[in-house]
């Protein structure tokens, strides 16, 4: 076989595989939306979910995610950063580093149930706390933050290195250099990484079931004092996410119109996801403009 | 003649004027690991001249220049041995303050290296951490360095536009004025034209010869013709160590060593 046929026929299938996997999310996302989108109404994203009858909504789970998601957010990012900035510039290459490295990695491959299972041990039992949507933000910040320690070390590795020569060679201390020339340069990937951290985070359910809990607790949405037992924002009470929900009425669902809750949850999560991307993307972009260009 | 001889023996016995040279280096040997890298260099640094180092590739030349600043510490398994005695102290002693140091003897890499802000920030950068806020006083040393750099009146117009906008000999003039910004006493320049065009690589060398009237200058270059052109000495490097330091003029007419004649002269290198 000749090397124009064999360019050829390689080309051709990597055609073929990109085009694959086009078909494979446009496919799914789109029947996603053809399922969900019909179901999606301003009372179905607001009103609390029924017991026995149809026309439940997903409010509280919906609020429930997104609350869950910035704790975590708020315990992942400074400690997974942290991580990162001593792993690309503290950690030398000693025994402590490389078995350091080692247990990120097991970390990072743990499947997410067994750690919701320790995190039921701990966070529910251990600490008496029950299901509580901090126990849930603990367990997911375990899960997610080996992700975070490596694209930070990552997006701090990857700025040129004489960037933090000149820096340091203007006299400024290692320290100064990191906060002031590798983490604006390091930040488009520090924030890729969080968005990738807050994918997943939204949509995970295994790891919450049994710390975040299967029911949301009576809330008053009228009520913002953190500290009242019935407000919204009370971190120990139990609160089902999105996804928990979208698992939890599609296996034992009462309602006869589980299905199309499920489907309508799903859109949702999908739609929030993507938002929160696209989101994040523009933040980054901004912050970044921000950080380096003109200050006045 | 006499003046010639004079010049000659005070180079090659590191004997100085009286109270001319700012930095001492003394049985430096520096080590990567188990590879040693410089052997047992002993050079003095006049005060306000222009210092060049040449040599081949990998003679130690860089590597020697980034001792002066105490830039080889970022880099592990790094060791070394001997003395660089600046005003009499060493910076490698105790106790030493690696911002001062590294504030009063500043460098210039070889790729013009700008942070990706505008021109202003990048001149403000290093007197900002050194603790100055006062726009005023800012805006002076802003002007101020790249007058000195020569890139003042190129750039007046749009001190707030990214600096990664300029060419690179621009860039590279910038990376000067921020050096400047600090008050340095003695700039470390590392091949700073090799990544230039040649008008480009002019003007720097003409800033050089302007600069030395304030500063004192040892540049790493990879062009004889270059040494010969901007330098006041030449320390001629290979292997690792110091074959020959002379006045410019001395060292390539009438070089002592046998290494430095076949290396001027082309055979090698």
């Amino acid at each position: 076989m000749n090397a124009k046929i064999a360019d050829r026929i390689a080309t051709a299938v990597f055609v073929l595989i990109a085009l694959l996997l086009v078909f494979i999310l446009v496919g799914l996302v789109g029947y996603l939306m053809w399922r969900g989108l019909p179901h999606i109404s301003w009372h179905f994203l607001t009103s609390p979910p029924a017991f026995s009858e149809a026309g439940g909504g997903i409010g509280p789970q919906l609020f429930n995610s997104i609350y869950v998601l910035f704790l975590t957010m708020l315990l992942t990012v400074p400690i997974g950063v942290g991580g990162g900035i001593f792993l690309a510039e503290y950690a030398g290459d000693g025994w402590l580093t490389r078995f350091l490295r080692s247990a990120i990695e097991v970390l990072s491959s743990l499947p997410s149930i067994v750690v919701g299972l320790f995190g039921l041990l701990v966070f529910v039992q251990y600490t008496g706390w029950g299901y509580t949507i901090l126990g849930g933000a603990l367990a997911l910040m375990l899960f997610n933050l080996p992700l975070m320690v490596r694209t930070s070390e990552e997006a701090i590795r990857s700025v040129p290195r004489d960037q933090k020569e000149a820096s340091l060679a203007l006299g400024v201390s290692h320290w100064r250099t990191i906060t002031s020339v590798l983490l604006p340069s390091a930040l488009p990937g520090i924030v890729t990484g969080a968005i990738l951290t807050a994918g997943r985070a939204f949509g995970e359910a295994a790891a919450l079931m049994f710390t975040a809990g299967m029911s949301s607790s009576r809330v008053d949405f009228t009520d913002w004092n953190p500290f009242s037992p019935l407000s919204p924002l009370n971190p120990m009470r139990s609160g089902e996410t999105l996804a928990v929900n979208i698992w939890k009425v599609s296996s034992e669902g009462l309602v006869p119109d589980a299905r199309e809750i499920a489907a309508g949850a799903s859109a949702l999560l999908v739609i929030v996801v993507l938002v929160f991307n696209l989101l994040a993307r523009f933040l980054s972009r901004w912050l970044y403009k921000k950080m380096t260009a003109s200050s006045s | 003649m006499a003046e010639l001889k004079e010049a000659r023996d005070a180079a090659r016995y590191h004997i100085a004027p009286e109270g001319k040279t700012v930095l001492n280096v003394r049985r430096l040997n520096l080590f990567y690991g188990k590879k040693q890298a410089l052997f047992g260099v002993d050079l003095d640094v006049y005060k306000g001249e222009v210092l060049a180092l040449i040599g081949p590739s990998g003679c130690g030349k860089s590597t020697f220049l980034r001792t002066l600043n105490r830039l080889n510490d970022l880099i592990d398994g790094v060791r070394i041995e001997g003395e660089v005695l600046w005003h009499g102290e060493n910076i490698y002693g105790e106790g030493q303050d690696l911002i001062e140091i590294r504030k009063r003897i500043g460098m210039v890499f070889q790729r013009p290296n700008p942070f990706p802000l505008s021109i202003y920030d990048n001149i403000a950068y290093g007197p900002r951490i050194h603790g100055i806020k006062d726009r005023k006083r800012l805006d002076e040393i802003v002007e101020r360095s790249l007058t000195q750099a020569a890139l003042w009146d190129e750039v007046k117009d749009r001190l707030h536009a990214s600096a990664l906008g300029l060419s690179g000999g621009q860039q590279q003039r910038l990376v000067i004025a921020r050096v400047l910004a600090v008050e340095p006493e003695i700039v470390l320049m590392d091949e700073p034209t090799s990544a230039l065009d040649p008008i480009s690589t002019s003007r720097i060398e003409e800033l050089i010869g302007m600069l030395k009237k304030r500063y004192t200058i040892v540049i790493v270059t990879h062009n004889m013709q270059q040494a010969a052109r901007i330098s006041d000495r030449t320390a001629f490097f290979l292997n690792g160590y110091l074959i020959e330091v002379a006045p410019t003029p001395v060292l390539f007419q009438t070089p002592q060593k046998k290494e430095t004649e076949d290396y001027i002269t082309g055979r090698f290198g």
